[in-house]
């Protein structure tokens, strides 16, 4: 006989129509001041993208990952978080650290090919841009099991791509979430691409987010060009991690609308037409158009808030551009808390 | 003859190899519709169908581990990891097993597979995409490393690594992918893995190097002209060519070894203790060692700092000539 040990389900949120419609029963707790800031950080994160793709044309960037189209993933899921929490960025989260306190000017410089972009205020927990893929999803939740051992109510939270779902760290890392119910939220920006392998080819798991069920703990989709849909997953899930209820993998439906990183041709391997299609739903418009129907959007408004947000962003490439070249001795410096003796020999040969 | 770059050379070489023996398969992250970031697989999906080029998910131990299972079933794998900072989740797989199974199953099995893989610095990439981790793999006993410096050197050596019955790391120096070109025949032909060339003869001091410095060793010879140097490009680290190493050092009695990888415990230090074993009378002068320093690899703002320059290997070439 065969007896039924568990039955299965995974469920997607939505809450934002494409028309400014939207859910009242799930609308989550924001002010329209929250909502006009989750706004301003979408436009920032749009505005700081498009000068980072074109001054990386002008080749004053180096290699950039662009954000475009997944900015309600990476804004509504940071701003769910505490000042104190911890965030475990990969490579296209921006916005995020932005939102969190990470100076522009440095992450253009970083960009830039100048480590000293990565000097990341000490009042700020974000990690460092991971680019290994998936491999931050470990120290997320070491830094979630070590705030639970240590009684801190703190969170963490990590972000990775649909892509990262495939490497061993993503297994180990969401096994040991669900074992030790650490406090740990995974957001898995499913922008449908990996480079030039779709999520079909990544995975033959339906969805992404019922891979938590194996793990233990609740996984759940989001339209995640919907703000107040990963907003209020992010903060549910944040919420029940405080409470000691345990992790929560969070999955993006969401899309990359540019080309993987500047040095990519996505033309090679994907359909136009696709693309097209995703950029009808913008996570930008939605809001917007929600906001309209709020009435808290005027073209005043907006005209001002560009220009602000624009003048920001050109005020940050300058200072970053007006940086001295780093020292030499700046790629000495933070290998070790004490440079070795062979290092400091090296260091006065270069200097003579 | 064509005139071909390493991108062409490889693929070419890759395209032989597929039409001599059907075993060939190739995987690995966008090798497939995408070409490879580098576009090292380039239009080999379509002459080849999706069974024997083929896409992987995201997973460079699951790559390895599995071409570990298919090399042992018969077939013959080349699968490439996107970067050489990116070969590290698939460090477990080379070192406790594909290094080992021959070994452990005395015999019975062993796993002739080619791990393609681009390496080094100097294309203004972000982290993890310059490094230079040849010596983690050439310190391991069963696995053999190669690095070739031009597109004819690539073809043949990787012809011989294919058809290797034991695994082979192939480096491939991503700075000089497109610079080089050079004749490449189209016909088959191999490069013995194990030996080095000698890329120019010289009697006064002999320098040792490979993949994409030796240009600039090259280019430094080339301004020194009172001076007669011996430029060894060793091509393959392990089992290293000592032979070629040792009959150069007892003609000039004068060393300089040039890499890119930091210095620590790198190659330099392994050829100066051979050095040291075997022609130690020869010398006339201490062996130098011009590499990259012990740091991790700075990104590209501060990358010409690290990768030695000309002038470096010249202030090196001097420092052993003057000696006395
Ligand atoms: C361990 C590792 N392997 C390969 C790469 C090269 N690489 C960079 S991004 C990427 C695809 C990532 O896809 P996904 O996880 O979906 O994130 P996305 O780029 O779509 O945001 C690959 C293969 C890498 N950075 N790290
Ligand atoms: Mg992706």
């Amino acid at each position: 006989m065969f007896k039924n040990l568990k039955k299965f389900e995974v469920n997607r949120l939505e809450i934002l129509g494409l028309k400014g419609n939207y859910d009242k029963k799930l609308m989550p707790k924001l002010s329209n001041k929250d909502i006009k800031k989750l706004y301003e950080a979408m436009i920032l994160t749009r505005i700081f993208d498009r000068k980072a793709l074109n001054l990386q044309r002008q080749g004053r960037l180096g290699t950039y990952a662009s954000m475009d189209g997944q900015e309600a993933s990476i804004i509504g899921s940071a701003y769910a978080l505490k000042k104190e929490d911890w965030l475990f960025p990969s490579f296209r989260e921006n916005g995020a650290l932005i939102l969190r306190g990470q100076p522009m000017n440095e992450l253009f410089m970083y960009w830039g090919g100048d480590e000293r972009g990565m000097n990341i205020p000490k009042n700020v927990n974000n990690f460092p841009i991971s680019i290994p893929v998936g491999t931050q999803i470990l120290h997320a939740v070491g830094v979630a099991m070590a705030a639970k051992i240590k009684k801190h109510k703190i969170c963490s939270l990590v972000y990775f791509g649909d892509g990262a779902t495939s490497e061993g760290d993503f297994h180990e890392g969401l096994n040991m979430a669900g074992v030790y119910k650490a406090p740990v939220v995974f957001i898995c920006q499913n922008n449908q691409w990996a480079i030039s392998v779709p999520r079909e080819k990544q995975t033959a798991s339906e969805t992404l987010a019922q891979k938590a069920i194996a793990y233990g703990f609740n996984g759940i989709q989001v339209d995640g060009n919907d703000i107040l849909a990963v907003y209020k997953a992010t903060k549910d899930a944040l919420d029940n991690a405080r409470k000691g209820k345990g992790p929560t993998l969070i999955e993006c439906h969401t899309y990359r609308i540019n080309d993987h990183t500047t040095s990519d041709d996505a033309k090679k391997y994907r359909d136009v037409k696709e693309v097209e299609e995703w950029k009808k739903k913008d996570p930008i418009v939605k809001l917007w158009n929600f906001m309209k129907k709020k009435k808290l959007w005027t073209r005043k408004y907006e005209t001002k808030l560009i220009a602000k947000l624009t003048k920001n962003v050109e005020d940050a490439v300058k200072k970053a551009e007006s940086m001295p070249k780093p020292k030499v001795d700046d790629m000495f410096k933070f290998v070790y808390k004490n440079m070795t003796e062979r290092q400091k020999k090296e260091l006065s040969e270069i200097n003579g | 003859m064509a005139k071909l770059n390493l991108v062409e050379a490889i693929n070419l070489g890759l395209k032989q190899e597929m039409k001599r023996d059907k075993n060939v398969i190739i995987l690995g992250e966008d090798v497939g519709k995408d070409g490879g970031v580098f576009r090292v697989t380039d239009g080999l999906q379509k002459i080849f169908g999706e069974k024997r080029v083929f896409d992987t998910p995201l997973c460079e131990s699951g790559i390895v581990g599995t071409s570990i299972g298919m090399a042992v079933y018969g077939l013959r794998p080349v699968c490439e990891i996107q970067f050489e900072g990116f070969i590290m989740p698939a460090f477990d797989q080379i070192i406790t097993h594909l290094a080992r199974i021959r070994n452990r199953s005395r015999g019975r099995f062993n796993v002739p597979l080619v791990i393609r893989c681009p390496h080094g610095g100097g294309i203004r990439a972000l982290e993890h995409h310059s490094d230079c981790p040849e010596v983690l793999f050439s310190h391991i006993p069963g696995l053999k490393v190669v690095i070739p410096s031009t597109p004819y050197d690539a073809k043949g050596l990787l012809a011989s690594a294919i058809m290797d019955e034991d695994p082979v790391i192939f480096f491939e120096p991503k700075k000089i992918y497109r610079s080089i070109k050079e004749e490449v025949p189209e016909k088959e032909y191999t490069i013995p893995i194990g030996k080095a060339k000698i890329l120019q003869k010289g009697n006064d001091i002999t320098i040792i190097s490979y993949g994409a410095i030796i240009h600039k060793v090259k280019e430094a010879c080339d301004k020194i002209n009172d001076i007669s140097c011996e430029i060894i490009d060793l091509r393959t680290l392990s089992p290293l060519d000592e032979e070629t190493i040792i009959e150069s050092v007892k003609k000039t009695g004068r060393v300089l070894i040039v890499h890119e990888a930091p210095k620590m415990f790198g190659v330099g230090a392994e050829i100066s203790a051979l050095i040291n074993e075997n022609v130690l009378t020869s010398l006339e002068a201490p062996i130098e060692r011009v590499t990259g320093f012990d740091v991790v690899v700075p990104l590209p703002k501060l990358e010409d700092y690290h990768i030695p320059s000309i002038g470096r290997i010249i202030n090196g070439i001097k420092k052993v000539i003057n000696f006395s």
